[in-house]
């Protein structure tokens, strides 16, 4: 059994979220508030609400792709806000920079729909984290394993979506891990390419557990 | 020790089967560094209400998580209460005349509280408008006050609420349950949302039996659809919308409805809408207008598990928990898109937002014809009341509030 010179720390996280001071009534505002909001607010309306709505696994993938097609009614710009996957990005400045672009094409295209107003207003919120030490390391896969069965669906969102940002890796906290720590590339990839966006964190944690399962039959 | 009535104590382990180990071991690590650090939770009244409700069972649960939590509630007189409810109607934007003696009799009222109560624990959470004055009280000890407001502020009476403004601005933060009440404050405003306990009276599973002995007591039939509205008798709960949007249904689909709310005895407005509600209803058999004793938790469990679709079309909402617990229990819901209700129904996702009368009855003929999507819609409902809207989320949601603001200092 391989044993890592640096062990993997679990962590628990919770997060409050803050009502910031902008909110859009049109599209036309949307753009202008997805422009000056915080990152933290770029990242809760992404990452944060994918990780709290992780049982909806057909037709939700953000707040901005929820808000424009049940309260704008714009379900072409509801689309492409939606096929944004926020694996891809590696920072907060980078998925803005789309986001706007999405949504500033679309202004362009469709001025006089812009500023229709929408049934709701849209309010630009942020994530105040909190974390701590669950009390749990693993310096073997065995331990690993047993760490991953016991972690909360925030704790798990947490190493395995929004590490990405802190890692700057298109990457996660486990397979960076299992990468580095014990040398498994292969499993890392494979715990990599699992898609949060058509499983829950329940099912995902699942697939997780089997995969390390196969690879300690190989051993 | 706590100056209000509170529940006997719940093992925590009790919700494991609920929520899975790793909720409840995250919840103690959560409570570790908070373990011996007073926390105290004021309100205006011990019992009825929803702050009551929610602190009734935190408590408890603190108490299992080693927390110092202390409840206590503030008194006044007829004269105070008077005023505080003028002050309630006034914020959620009814017309309000400012007398300056209402002011008088709010501050005299928290001046005697302040010298009564302790407000000397390190984390001070003070409820609604009631006791909102008490931050004059604040001992220069470096604690943490957060005003944690129940209702809907959206549109505030402008001179109650410049007169509450100047009290709120001193807290350390605040607390809405929807972005629309914020308000511009210049402390940080968070989102916090009411809770539902699961294993309460109101939410835990029935055996089948009683859920059949209810209905037959009501002489509701257990085998055509069953809408039901569960409120008390008030005109913002637009009971009388309801049964139009039922006639619109009943059209189509041979169903009943029932609405369901608190008596109306010692509630003189309540029983003037329960006759209207009884004048629109004009004898129709199949419109079950039950009047339910002000606490009646398994009556409101039963009716909730009996029906096919629970409605909630509401005017304006602080929260609306009635909907919480339907979703819980897994049920469609067809609810207006008003205060907090759209925190809790996603649309198309969690249930149906409606925005009219026509609207609502729309939704529920198409739930009833599409039974698949209406399953579906109460499954996530209740995946989605788990993450976000129970006892132990909100219990969490406050241990991170102390210690975001713990590492302010």
């Amino acid at each position: 059994m391989n044993l890592s010179e640096t062990p993997f720390e679990f962590f628990t996280v919770s997060y409050l979220t803050r009502i910031g001071n902008q909110s859009a009534g049109t599209i036309t505002e949307f753009l202008k508030g997805l422009q000056e909001c915080s990152d933290a607010s770029i990242f809760h309306h992404t990452f944060q609400t994918l990780g709290i709505h992780h049982f909806l696994t057909e037709g939700f993938s953000n707040d901005f792709a929820q808000w424009a097609h049940a309260d704008a009614n714009r379900e072409d710009l509801a689309e492409q806000l939606a096929a944004l996957d926020v694996r891809d990005y590696l920072s907060i400045a980078a998925l803005r920079s789309d986001l706007c672009r999405v949504v500033g094409e679309y202004c362009a295209e469709h001025p006089a729909l812009s500023e229709q107003a929408a049934l709701d207003r849209f309010y630009f919120c942020e994530s105040v984290e909190v974390t701590l030490p669950f009390g749990l390391t693993a310096g073997t896969l065995e331990e690993f394993r047993d760490g991953i069965l016991h972690l909360s669906h925030a704790s798990f969102c947490f190493h395995f979506l929004s590490s990405r940002l802190r890692l700057q890796l298109q990457t996660n906290d486990f397979s960076h891990w299992l990468a580095n720590g014990l040398g498994l590339g292969k499993l890392a990839d494979h715990v990599n390419h699992i898609d949060i966006y058509t499983n829950t964190l329940d099912s995902a944690r699942a697939k997780v557990l089997r995969l390390i399962d196969r690879e300690r039959k190989k051993a | 020790m706590s100056d209000a009535a509170i529940a006997s104590r719940i093992p925590l382990d009790d919700y494991r089967a609920l929520l899975g180990q790793g909720e409840i071991d995250e919840l103690r690590v959560l409570a570790k560094p908070l373990r011996g650090r007073s926390i105290g939770m004021i309100n205006s009244t011990a019992v009825g209400g929803g702050v009551a409700e929610i602190l009734n069972r935190l408590l408890p649960l603190a108490e299992e998580l080693e927390l110092n939590m202390r409840w206590e509630v503030m008194t006044g007189g007829d004269d105070f209460y008077g005023v505080t409810k003028g002050f309630h109607n006034a914020l959620h934007g009814a017309p309000y005349h400012a007398d300056p003696k209402d002011f008088e009799i709010f501050l005299a009222c928290n001046e005697w509280n302040r010298a009564r109560l302790a407000l000397d624990a390190e984390f001070m959470i003070i409820h609604d408008p009631q006791p909102a004055a008490l931050i004059d009280g604040r001992k220069k000890n470096g604690n943490h006050w957060a005003w944690r407001c129940h209702i809907d502020l959206s549109h505030p009476h402008r001179g109650v609420w410049d007169f509450l403004d100047k009290f709120v601005s001193r807290y350390d933060a605040a607390m809405f349950s929807s972005p629309e009440f914020s308000r511009s404050l210049p402390i940080p405003q968070y989102l916090f949302y009411p809770a539902i306990d699961p294993l309460s009276e109101k939410n835990r599973e029935l055996e089948g039996g009683l859920v059949a002995r209810m209905l037959a007591q009501y002489q509701i039939d257990p085998l055509r659809p069953i809408l039901t509205q569960i409120s008390r008798f008030d005109r913002l709960k637009d009971p009388v919308g309801v049964i139009r949007a039922y006639r619109i249904v009943k059209r189509y689909f041979d169903c009943q409805l029932v609405l369901a709310g608190g008596s109306a005895s010692d509630d003189p407005e309540g029983a003037v809408v329960l006759k209207e509600v009884q004048q629109e209803a004009n004898g129709e058999a199949d419109i079950h207008i039950i009047e339910l004793p002000a606490w009646a938790p398994l009556e409101v469990n039963a009716l909730q598990r009996a029906s096919t679709i629970v409605i909630q079309k509401s005017l304006r909402e602080g929260f609306g928990l009635t909907v919480s617990e339907a979703l819980w229990k897994k049920k469609p819901v067809v609810a207006s898109a008003v205060g907090g209700i759209p925190v809790q129904i996603i649309h198309k996702h969690t249930g149906l937002l409606a925005h009219s009368v026509e609207g609502a009855a729309y939704q529920i003929r198409f739930l009833l014809s599409h039974p698949e999507i209406a399953a579906r819609l109460g499954e996530n409902g209740h995946e989605h009341v788990k993450e976000n809207f129970l006892i132990t989320e909100k219990l969490k949601r406050y241990m991170t509030l102390f210690l975001a603001m713990a590492r302010t200092n």
